[in-house]
């Protein structure tokens, strides 16, 4: 489980997250979305441990977390449209280093299973420079799922993806979520969201403005909140 | 936290064994500066006692440079910086990772280098070699410790090929002074007495050196 308490960014004394609080219960999938400036990747990285908020607090599976909570970084996995990937190692190589800095048990075993899920398990040991863009944003949900994390969080995970490369990230997802997985998504992608999400959030200017859950909303009528949403707040 | 160390450093032996980029580009610079000083100095061996502990220290510090240029240059590739600070480990640990691995490749270079200029030279070293492995030791910690450091944070600049030495080379003139000065006087065939002096605060830098960006580095990240 995921709580934002208040949660609020300012830098060089410039908020970019007004407080916002709200509650991502077990298994869920949420997707943010908003315009550029809304301040999604800060909301991402805020969650994500990876810079500490200004105000507010996070908590993560009922712990108080913060970015010095490094055993709370491992109920987190990041999936970023940077794949945190070294061109240089094999895929292999990849998931040994993130898998020893996780301290994840029977690591071979783990690195299998995880490159099978994935589809990848004939490139092993390939260097990811030979990857299509597709294959590297595939090794990428390998190694966030590797340490076996309960929340994940994926920054606009479709930058540079083709349709091919999208169904298999969305099929990966599904059942990454029927695990019982919690996903939080930052994406511009709305209909994807529609389609994968339980809940949608839209923010604007730091600010959430729409948080509702999917059921029985249609693309075209999301697409017409969106629109005077975000339109409203432009103008 | 030992975990997250050693994978650190592993990877980035592993990627230097693949790519060669940090130790090839510090033997060639080294090499050139060996062949640049040996055309361009007539030396006789009263002179090379001189000079060469100051070209021996020259060649490391240059070339120290670009291996730790590189470094934090490979991070930024695919964000892969935000994936270490994202490991579950306090983040001092990819400072320690770091600086052993770059002290290791520095060490590397000058096992080879340091010979070559004695070969090059044709030079016959008559001090304590012990002497000189523990002065060389010593000031190679401390300047690779805040060389990291430095390295870290000119990485988040666009200029950091330009801002690292920039930084670098003033905050570490005292090291390089207490080691070329040490490094001369084992050359003259000195013995620990009167290198004690330079050694000890070649010492307080060290600590120095590595107590403030371990007390600073997490917060460098978060800059």
């Amino acid at each position: 489980m995921l709580v934002a308490e208040q949660l609020e960014k300012s830098i060089g004394g410039k908020r970019i997250i007004h407080p916002i609080s709200f509650k991502v219960t077990r298994g869920e999938f949420v997707t943010v979305l908003g315009p550029n400036g809304a301040g999604k990747s800060t909301l991402f990285k805020l969650l994500s441990l990876a810079t500490q908020p200004s105000k507010g607090k996070i908590f993560i599976n009922g712990s108080k977390a913060t970015t010095l909570s490094s055993n709370l970084r491992k109920e987190i996995g990041v999936i970023s449209h940077h794949t945190f990937l070294y061109d240089n190692l094999s895929a292999l190589e990849n998931l040994k280093f993130y898998g020893q800095a996780y301290q994840v048990c029977d690591l071979d075993k783990r690195i299998k299973e995880v490159l099978r899920f994935v589809g990848l398990q004939l490139y092993i040991h390939d260097p990811v420079r030979t990857y299509s863009r597709g294959m590297q944003q595939r090794l990428s949900i390998a190694r966030a799922i590797l340490h076996n994390p309960s929340i994940l969080f994926l920054d606009e995970p479709y930058t540079g993806l083709d349709q091919h490369a999208i169904q298999i990230l969305n099929s990966v997802l599904q059942s990454l979520n029927k695990d019982n997985r919690t996903i939080f998504m930052i994406t511009h992608n709305y209909e994807e969201a529609l389609t994968l999400s339980n809940r949608l959030i839209v923010l604007t200017k730091g600010k959430v403005v729409y948080d509702a859950d999917t059921s029985g909303i249609k693309a075209e009528d999301f697409r017409r909140i969106y629109l005077e949403l975000v339109g409203s707040e432009k103008s | 936290m030992i975990n997250a160390l050693k994978a650190v450093i592993w990877k980035d032996i592993i990627m230097e064994y693949k790519t060669k980029q940090m130790t090839s580009s510090m033997l060639v610079f080294s090499g050139l500066v060996i062949v640049i000083f040996g055309f361009a100095f007539e030396l006789s061996i009263e002179v090379l006692h001189k000079v060469l502990p100051g070209m021996i220290w020259v060649a490391m510090i240059f070339s120290s440079i670009l291996g730790l240029n590189r470094s934090f240059m490979l991070e930024k590739n695919n964000d892969c910086m935000q994936g270490m600070l994202l490991l579950p480990c306090d983040r001092t640990i990819i400072f320690l990772g770091k600086f052993c691995a770059n002290f290791l490749f520095v060490l590397l270079t000058q096992i080879i280098i340091v010979p070559g200029f004695f070969v090059f030279f044709d030079y016959r070293f008559q001090g304590g070699l012990g002497l000189l492995v523990l002065i060389l030791l010593v000031g190679t910690i401390g300047f690779i410790a805040i060389g990291t450091f430095l390295a870290a944070l000119a990485s988040n600049s666009r200029m950091s090929d330009m801002l690292l030495p920039i930084i670098l080379f003033p905050i570490t003139v005292p090291l390089i002074i207490a080691g070329v000065q040490s490094t001369s006087l084992i050359f003259q065939g000195q013995g620990f007495d009167a290198i004690s002096q330079w050694f000890y605060l070649m010492l307080v830098f060290d600590v120095i050196f590595l107590v403030i960006p371990y007390m600073l580095f997490d917060y460098v990240m978060e800059v």
